[in-house]
């Protein structure tokens, strides 16, 4: 396949979209399927025959819209209608008013404007707008014609300038500058060059890659080649949660689709160009998302992280530069090269372009998953975005960057969402989870559930991780059973600063930021539990039954 | 041919597929788990030998994961979240509830073997949380009552 | 080697090494001392137990000697105020992991663990001890493994691995739970790739490997791994 080709198939796809009035598409991702979204897209189906309007109407399977909370969704376009708790009876119902005497059935509309307004969606560009089965419909979209642009008009150098201009940073946590990371591997001598996507999403609480993954996987595999292209890479791996099944079957589809049209594989495009992707399946390891540990699953061994130097870029899957990525730093390459690095820049902060994708789950109203631009604040995305906080109750603190983030109060949240003020609060970018706490939530419970976590996620390699978080466990256990005493604090704090900074990974050296964070904000809870013996939120001081 | 000649050949075609690699080890424990249920020590012996892998290494990878099972599941399966989002929305008060009512410990399975109850650490359906797994189907927003209600459902079909 | 050589301070003493050295041998050849207990000379570094972290200038976070190679106009530091206090910290963890008793342990006056808390002045645990009762196997004919005493410093898998060549040792499971283990978990006695070779036994910093009826200054012998690797490459 050729350049023009491809233009071809675009066009014949617009033109055969626009042959239709009306487009519904009917969410079918892990969301929404547990509530019966395929008897919806039945329904759907059948209804736009029964009312002969087949021919005006196109029913869509599609990903996501992120309103995962009021599932089953549909949207109809033009308009961008969006329906919730949609049924079969619904559905029918939705056909006859809106497709068949054209006025929209107003009280099965989603109610809160808001969710959308202050979003920006780029990563999720297509997410619930497109059918992620089939690839024309990426195409008809603008897909892979960055990828075009790359192999007929730029070089590999050209394209790491406009991904420096862009000033991406890393998407999974760190914040590392993509350009930078490219640029070194690209540089790095050895052969061949591999590239490992991540979308090992162990956070709990954390949905963001499953749902880009479901609704456009291609866009992650245009992204792959691009960054392939640019460092030198013939290879690349997807690193993926087994637990994602819907996920892993939507990327394999897609890889035998890019495989069959010539946009993976050799001769790419009728050019030189080569590259390959594979999926590797993860098995139910948190720690499997550090750089380190990646590559020694991938490899097909125990996730141990390992000291850097040498750093991957370096010396990464058996010993060769690997260039290891978030799948939503590469969804957004695609768009990087076609509006340019420059475009990119002013989008977000100065120091943080772009937007980010967060699951923002909890106690809010209408939870699911957004994105923002960067720089936006913790108060827009919890009151605007998520409605507030449920059945009224009073906020109590928001928790940012999964297990090993940190719990941000209320005197605090209206900070700019960065990587940097995060840090400085104590929380992390991670991969991006929020989660909503109300005044039911007690902070000395929380921090005891994101340590057990992470005592259980160690992979016990270094000793700070493996023995200092138990013992933190340990404290916690006997604070929340009546048995703590004052000095605790003063252990736990001297003990979460060591392992914060002696650990040898990511996970250890973050795995303390609830602890101190609590610490930080909260620490009249804590001497209110080992005082006065009470859980302000009623949560503490019970023996639990059916426990051991 | 028997159902066990069956299932040894299609762990022989995947461990073809991948040319019998020592770096697709996991892919194959994925494999043979789906064959066979789960993964005994004679299997993990006969996977050491296919990849020429030692045993131990085997050993190590198959329990370092928490996806792999290394005993016998029970008939069926509930799996419940106990990810941040589920937690917050009261997932562990249902895993109790699940334990009282059928006496059966997380990670373990009743006496008549008919059913594993099993913990997981985010399904990714934060939105739909509480969420608890029933065989192969995900309950969202799950209550005790609707859990227990379903679970009585499949023991009770499994009987007759 | 190389032929390139590297300048760098290494507690304020300028020193010159070859190229890729790591800290802890740049440091060792110029007589400065930095602790350690999971890194064995002959072995691949592990990098795990983090007592030999060092400071280096102008880096936010600390490194683990054993692993970290030099480069030019490092600065390292080796014993700050901080750092004797996290090796500290890391000795009690250790010893409150299991179930360590000096005076009824095998390795009692020959332990590795045991010295570096006189060295370093651990005097007392901030943590509360774990006592844990792990069954001791001691099946072989006379290698014996306790694993109540076992710090996961994971020498003996290495030296099974890389110099005696049979890899029956690894770990199985993860974090708190991870265990040495002989082929898919049996007895020893049951073990189909032990060799019986004793060098375990021999690189074991503890009392966790030990060799029945033999006295442990008799077992102990730090020196196995390097002894044989270098005249393997000699050949």
């Amino acid at each position: 396949m050729k350049l023009a080709d491809l233009q071809k198939i675009a066009e014949q796809e617009v033109d055969f979209q626009r042959a239709y009035k009306y487009r519904i598409n009917v969410c079918c991702s892990s969301g929404c399927m547990p509530l019966g979204a395929l008897k919806v897209l039945e329904a759907f189906e059948k209804a736009v025959k029964e009312f002969g309007v087949e021919k005006e109407c196109k029913v869509a399977r599609t990903g996501c819209p992120g309103t995962c909370s009021v599932g089953p969704v549909v949207v109809v376009e033009p308009g961008d209608y969006l329906y919730q708790n949609v049924t079969p009876e619904k559905a029918r119902e939705i056909v006859r008013d809106h497709i068949v005497l054209g006025l929209p059935a107003k009280d099965l509309l989603y109610s809160n404007e808001q969710f959308f307004k202050k979003q920006k969606r780029l990563v999720l560009r297509n997410a619930g707008k497109i059918d992620p089965y089939r690839i024309q419909d990426y195409i008809a979209m603008g897909g892979y014609s960055a990828l075009v642009k790359c192999l007929a008009t730029m070089t590999p150098q050209g394209v790491i300038y406009e991904v420096m201009t862009s000033g991406l940073r890393g998407r999974g946590g760190a914040g590392f500058p993509t350009g930078q990371k490219w640029s070194l591997v690209a540089r790095a001598h050895g052969s061949p060059k591999y590239i490992v996507a991540n979308l090992d999403e162990g956070d709990p609480g954390v949905f963001a890659n499953r749902t880009l993954a479901e609704a456009d996987p291609h866009a992650i595999l245009e992204g792959m080649a691009i960054a392939a292209f640019a460092v030198g890479a013939e290879k690349g791996y997807i690193y993926i949660r087994a637990e994602y099944p819907l996920a892993i079957q939507t990327l394999q589809r897609a890889i035998t689709q890019a495989r069959s049209m010539s946009l993976l594989g050799n001769n790419i495009l009728e050019t030189s160009f080569k590259f390959d992707v594979e999926l590797r399946l993860g098995a139910g390891a948190f720690v499997a998302g550090e750089e380190t540990a990646i590559l020694a699953s991938v490899e097909g061994r125990r996730a141990m992280p390992r000291p850097r130097p040498p750093y991957p870029a370096n010396s990464g899957l058996w010993g060769k530069p690997t260039l290891i990525q978030n799948v939503e730093t590469l969804a957004n390459i695609p768009l990087i090269i076609m509006n340019g690095g420059l475009w990119f820049s002013k989008i977000g902060t100065p120091k943080c372009t772009g937007t980010k994708c967060f699951s923002l789950t909890g106690k809010v109203n209408t939870p699911g998953l957004i994105e923002v631009p960067m720089g936006i604040t913790l108060r827009e995305v919890i009151f605007d975005i998520g409605g507030g906080v449920q059945k009224d109750r009073k906020f109590k603190a928001v928790l940012v960057g999964g297990p090993s983030g940190g719990c941000i109060p209320e005197t605090h949240i209206d900070q700019p969402i960065d990587y940097e003020s995060l840090k400085n609060l104590g929380a992390i970018m991670g991969s991006g989870g929020i989660v909503v706490l109300d005044d039911q939530s007690c902070m000395v419970d929380t921090a005891k559930f994101f340590t057990e976590f992470c005592v259980d996620e160690s992979c016990g390699k270094c000793t700070p991780c493996r023995v200092g978080l138990t013992k933190i466990k340990g404290i916690y256990d006997a604070i929340t059973q009546g048995n703590g005493r004052m000095e605790d604090i003063t252990v736990l704090e001297k003990t979460s600063v060591y392992i914060r900074d002696a650990s040898l990974c990511g996970l250890g050296q973050t795995a303390p930021n609830p602890v101190l964070t609590t610490l930080r904000y909260f620490k009249d809870e804590y001497i209110q539990h080992i005082k006065d013996k009470k859980c302000p939120a009623g949560r503490c001081f019970k023996t639990k039954e059916g426990e051991q | 041919m028997s159902k066990e000649d069956n299932r040894r050949m299609l762990l022989e075609k995947a461990l073809k597929e991948y040319d019998f690699q020592a770096s697709a080890l996991l892919e194959i424990l994925h494999k043979a788990q789906s064959i066979y249920g789960y993964l005994s020590k004679d299997l993990l012996m006969d996977i050491a030998q296919s990849l020429h892998l030692p045993p131990s290494t085997v050993f190590g990878v198959a329990t370092f994961y928490s996806f792999f099972n290394l005993t016998k599941p029970g008939e069926h399966i509930v799996t419940g979240c106990l990810g941040t989002a589920c937690y917050v929305k009261g997932s562990e008060q249902i895993m109790q509830a699940i334990e009282r009512e059928f006496n059966v410990k997380r990670g373990g399975t009743t006496a008549d073997g008919k059913l594993s109850l099993f913990v997981t650490r985010c399904i990714g359906a934060c939105a739909l949380s509480p969420a608890i797994i029933v065989d192969d189907e995900v309950i969202g927003k799950a209550t005790k009552e609707v859990v227990i209600e379903r679970i009585k459902q499949l023991l009770g079909g499994s009987n007759q | 080697m190389s032929a390139l050589t590297v300048k760098l301070k290494i507690d304020n003493i300028e020193v010159e090494v070859p190229e890729g050295t790591t800290i802890l041998k740049a440091a060792r050849d110029n007589g400065i001392e930095i602790p350690t207990l999971c890194s064995l000379e002959g072995l691949t570094n592990y990098g795990g137990c983090r007592l030999c972290l060092v400071e280096v200038k102008g880096a936010p976070k600390l490194f683990p000697a054993c692993t970290t190679p030099v480069s030019a106009g490092m600065e390292v530091i080796t014993n700050s105020e901080q750092l004797r206090e996290y090796r500290k910290m890391t000795i009690q963890l250790l010893l409150s992991e299991r179930t360590h008793v000096c005076s009824v342990c095998v390795a009692n006056d020959h332990c590795e663990l045991q010295s570096l808390a006189n060295k370093l002045g651990v005097d007392h645990s901030i943590f509360e001890r774990n006592w844990t009762r792990k069954e001791i196997d001691s099946s072989h004919d006379f290698l014996v493994i306790d694993r109540n005493r076992c710090i996961l410093c994971t020498r003996c898998i290495r030296v099974c691995d890389e110099i005696e060549g049979v890899h029956t040792l690894d770990l199985k499971q993860r974090g708190r739970k991870a265990e040495v283990i002989m082929d898919l978990d049996e007895d020893w006695v049951n073990s189909c790739s032990c060799t019986s070779c004793r060098k375990c036994a021999k690189v074991c910093p503890v009392g966790a490997i030990y060799i029945e009826g033999e006295p442990i200054t008799r077992t102990k012998n730090k020196d196995v791994a390097e002894f044989i690797l270098t005249r393997r490459q000699r050949k």
